[in-house]
């Protein structure tokens, strides 16, 4: 009997273990989703890597602006991971009030698989929802030993060539997109000539990271390479900040406008009743501060002053558009990146 | 004498029947529901329901996707890389558990604490401070570079960072085994006549047998579905330097949850296979010995022994 | 009545024996075998470690402690004990109740039980987080009526905690089963015999011959539950100051070009083993303490 009441109270005990559990959990969740009160409010920005200081600036600028214009303390809360991870876990819930992402595609992910925001998405905002751009450049190491001009130096045989993996890395995939945009404009438009061209220039890589910033590391860091595919100012940031001396930027022929663009979740900005801090946090960069705070980070303004008054930061390129060029972003991702696409086929066997 | 009887396990712990042989011991009631249960909700429960989700796969498309060149050359490299891993610790693990246990000497304790690292340091670390030490431009890469050797972003670095993150396995499962280890056994085998290398082989080699093919399974598992540490110091090229997890990470990247789930399956499958395998090899010697002292004959060590001295 | 079970113990006498001639190696074998071993153990522990060291300090005192008194830095460190808080005890109560099941009792299917126990083991982290995924997500099972319902399970901390328990599932199981089978069940059938109950025989005999596993076993889930990177990567949303464990956060900072910050929150990590062992080694000193003043002054045989 003794024995039959100490196993009771065994299984009481982890009963109500399991209760404390639960009541933990349930009050970590609620404070992990905390909702704003009328004094004070938080918004969720889930971004891709390289604008982890870009946002870190402008957020104080728009708390700033946001205190100033309502009285309301706001605090923007940053997630930052390769762009498909995070259309990926915006998918999967999570509670992302605005996402500032490194390609259209991975928005239209999230408006296709979750429906959490409309299609048409893209036309909310002014000059297709990016108040800022990119483009992609060439990194080499000081002096540039290897003497690399434009792209066609990067399949030339002992020259080895640093860039992330398309799979998993948007600017990854702008990377690739540049690459071809060039070897199709040589050729007169042959896309087979561009296949071979990408294929030689993969053949030259020998680690594909996981993200554009892996990719960073790999070369500044461990050394690797003789040339680094990259964001303009991931590569602006490395020569005025990371390895300042060290490295020099050589800008190709032709490249890629990269359009990284901004949007609000509707369903969950709605949820929790925070669309209108949401919306201004996204318009405020297309303001005259705004715009300044991307062109110090190395992102190019689309405001006319502030280019101006950076342009000797930026220097001109020719620059095609994905949409233009490549019919926009879903038909891009289907022919070169999706399961079997172009870029599978540089890696067939045999 | 395999005699096994249906008992009725008390109702509290919502058992069913179980096909057990019966024993003198309590509690086999309650740690068993307990066990299955615990089992059942953190494990079974997510991962069956999670197959069953994703697995929106044709048998035929299943195979395809599970069979593609790129997935087999993945493999290769997954299981074979954890294999040489896991056989390198299972030699390592012995010997380094064996001289941290048995010998004394100048800065053990450090090296015994040290023995866990590959756990608390986080893979992404682990796979940072790796490829720090064997690129071309690291403290150890630079010197192999000069032996024409290069273990970063070849499979020699995966091999290198399986390696690592299943070292602690064999090292802690032999150490407590040696350590409870009746010095009687070695006694008498000594006094028996039977040199160290005998004692060795015929004694202690038996007893921590179980222990290390389980260190051996661990680290195996372990090492086959490691990403964070291995993605730093692979090359990560298809058909060449590429995991299998990368493999499915990049499936759950491209939405393909079912070939990310199929692919993660088979893995999986191959995984249960080899520790079922490695499991019912350990219960049968545990059972042969039992069995031979239930027959009144001499436990496993002393056996072993009289046959040594026969041999001589 | 416990204190009539005398032979609680007796078979483990601890680490420490004289070393006669017959029953050990030459001189030279120990230090070749101890050789081998420190070089092997060299390779891949002391050097990778003196890489994180060595980094977290490359400009001095300072900027380490700067880089672990951040304050998304601190929240991490919450976060990571926090979890490892949970998951840990849970496992330690899971894994001695299947040791007890598993060692003590023969039963069909064990074989398979103890596989079962495994499996975390060889399922990949990035698996194991994205089964929760599955599970609790937008477009999971029970994910869109929890969110709904406010409750969030991924994306927060309850999701990272189920991903800690999950990946240090079978380590306390897999710790002291090994040792609980090697000891069979003679001393355990004398008790019972002499009227102990369940619970007297567990905590009096089987749970002081296996304590170096159990202990063992702890040590190595808390530090994996601690260490966990991929899965808990996977549930995590990456929220600076409110979602990240310790590795989370290395990881980002690491990438924000903090290379010192980065290795200053790892060494933490690295630090925890050291921290463990001198646990450890307390437990151990206690307890042949305890055994010296009881063979003093109990007289007991």
């Amino acid at each position: 009997m003794a024995q039959r009441t100490r196993k009771e109270k065994f299984v009481a005990r982890l009963i109500s273990r399991r209760k404390a559990l639960l009541a933990i959990a349930g009050s970590v969740a609620a404070f992990a989703t905390r909702t704003g009160a009328a004094s004070r409010v938080s918004i969720l920005n889930v971004s891709y890597d390289p604008t982890r200081e870009l946002y870190q600036g402008y957020n104080v600028a728009f708390g700033k602006y946001w205190k100033s214009k309502t009285g309301q303390d706001v605090t923007v809360e940053q997630s930052h991971n390769g762009s498909g991870a995070q259309a990926r876990a915006v998918i999967d819930g999570l509670p992302a009030d605005v996402v500032t992402l490194a390609l259209a595609y991975d928005i239209d992910a999230i408006a296709d698989k979750a429906k959490l925001l409309p299609e048409n998405w893209q036309s909310r905002l002014p000059e297709n929802s990016t108040p800022y751009t990119s483009t992609i450049v060439l990194l080499v190491r000081s002096g540039n030993p290897k003497g690399i001009k434009d792209w066609d130096d990067l399949v030339r045989p002992g020259v080895s060539v640093i860039t992330p993996n398309p799979k998993t890395s948007g600017g990854a995939r702008w990377n690739f997109l540049g690459a071809w945009a060039y070897a199709l404009g040589r050729s007169g438009g042959s896309k087979q000539h561009a296949q071979e061209f990408v294929a030689r220039l993969y053949k030259n890589v020998p680690v594909l990271d996981s993200g554009a910033r892996g990719s960073t590391n790999t070369f500044v860091e461990r050394g690797l390479g003789d040339v680094l595919i990259a964001w303009e100012n991931e590569a602006l940031l490395v020569t005025h900040n990371l390895g300042r001396g060290k490295f020099q930027i050589v800008v190709p022929s032709i490249s890629i406008l990269a359009e990284p663009p901004v949007t609000w979740v509707d369903k969950n900005v709605d949820r929790k009743g925070a669309k209108a801090v949401a919306e201004e946090y996204l318009k405020y960069l297309y303001s005259q501060e705004g715009q300044e705070i991307c062109a110090q980070h190395f992102y190019r303004p689309r405001l006319q002053s502030v280019a101006a008054k950076y342009a000797w930061q930026f220097p001109e390129v020719k620059l095609v558009t994905v949409d233009k060029q490549f019919g926009g972003w879903r038909s891009a991702q289907q022919t070169f990146f999706a399961d079997g696409g172009v870029f599978d086929e540089i890696y067939r066997p045999g | 004498m395999a005699v096994y009887s249906t008992r009725f396990i008390d109702p509290v712990n919502l058992m069913p029947l179980v096909l057990k042989r019966r024993s003198v011991i309590p509690g086999f009631g309650l740690a068993f529901g307990f066990t299955v249960l615990y089992l059942s909700l953190l494990v079974l429960i997510p991962l069956a329901a999670a197959f069953l989700k994703a697995s929106a796969l044709s048998w035929h498309e299943f195979w395809q996707l599970v069979l593609s060149p790129r997935a087999m050359a993945s493999y290769r490299l997954s299981f074979g890389g954890s294999l040489v891993g896991a056989i390198a610790n299972l030699f390592f693990g012995v010997l380094a558990a064996w001289v941290l246990v048995r010998y004394d000497f100048p800065g053990k304790g450090i090296l015994d604490s040290l023995v866990d690292l590959p756990f608390a340091l986080p893979t992404a670390v682990a796979g940072i401070s790796l490829a720090t030490l064997y690129s071309p431009n690291g403290w150890l890469g630079r010197l192999l570079a000069t032996l024409g050797v290069h273990i970063a972003y070849t499979r020699m670095g995966v091999i290198v960072a399986l390696t690592f993150i299943g070292l602690p396995f064999v090292v802690r499962t032999v150490q407590p085994v040696l350590q409870d280890l009746d010095r009687e056994f070695e006694e008498a085998a000594a006094s028996l006549g039977a040199n160290r290398w005998q004692t060795f082989t015929r004694v202690l080699l038996p007893s921590i047998f179980p222990a290390a093919l389980t260190g051996f399974g661990l680290a195996f598992a372990r090492a086959v579905g490691e990403y964070g540490s291995v993605i730093f110091i692979a090359g990560n090229m298809p058909m060449r330097t590429e995991i299998t997890p990368l493999l499915i990470v990049i499936k759950l990247q491209e939405y393909d949850y079912s070939g990310a789930t199929a692919i993660a399956i088979f893995m999986l499958m191959i995984s249960f296979a080899m520790l079922l395998g490695i499991n019912l090899l350990q219960t049968w010697s545990g059972r042969q010995g039992r069995a031979e002292s239930a027959r009144g004959e001499p436990s496993r060590p002393f056996e072993s022994l009289y046959v040594a001295e026969g041999g001589q | 009545m416990a204190t009539s079970l005398t032979w609680t113990g007796s078979k483990s006498s601890g680490p420490s024996f004289a070393a006669s001639g017959a029953l050990t190696e030459s001189a030279s074998l120990r230090w070749i075998l101890i050789g081998t071993a420190l070089v092997f153990l060299s390779v891949f522990l002391f050097l990778p470690l003196a890489v994180v060291f060595s980094s977290a300090l490359e400009r001095g005192i300072g900027a380490y402690l700067a880089g672990i008194r951040d304050p998304d830095a601190l929240s991490a460190i919450r976060l990571t004990l926090l979890a490892a808080g949970i998951a840990v005890p849970l496992n330690m109560v899971f894994g001695v109740a299947a040791a007890w099941a598993l060692g003590k009792f023969d039963f069909i299917g064990k074989s398979i039980l103890i596989s079962l126990i495994d499996l975390p083991f060889s399922v990949s982290p990035v698996v194991s987080g994205f089964i929760y995924v599955l599970m609790f997500g937008l477009q999971g099972l029970l994910g869109p009526w929890l969110i709904d319902h406010g409750i969030r399970i991924i994306f927060a901390v309850p999701g990272i905690i189920l991903a800690t328990i999950f990946v240090t599932f079978p380590f306390v199981a897999r710790e002291l089963l090994p040792t609980v089978q090697a000891q069979g069940n003679d001393e355990e059938e004398a008790a019972v015999s002499l009227g102990a109950s369940g619970w007297q025989t567990f905590w009096h005999v089987t749970l002081p011959n296996a304590r170096w596993a159990l202990i063992y076993g702890v040590i190595l889930c808390n530090a994996r539950a601690m260490g966990e990177f991929g899965a808990v990567s996977v549930v995590s949303g990456h929220i600076r100051g409110l979602t990240n464990t310790m590795p989370l956060h290395i990881e980002v900072v690491y990438d924000d070009y903090q290379f010192v910050a980065a290795f200053a929150v790892a060494s933490l990590l690295a630090l925890l083993g050291l921290v463990t062992l001198a646990v450890k080694s307390l437990i151990e000193w206690q307890a042949r303490r305890a055994a010296q003043i009881a063979q003093a002054g109990g007289g007991e045989p």
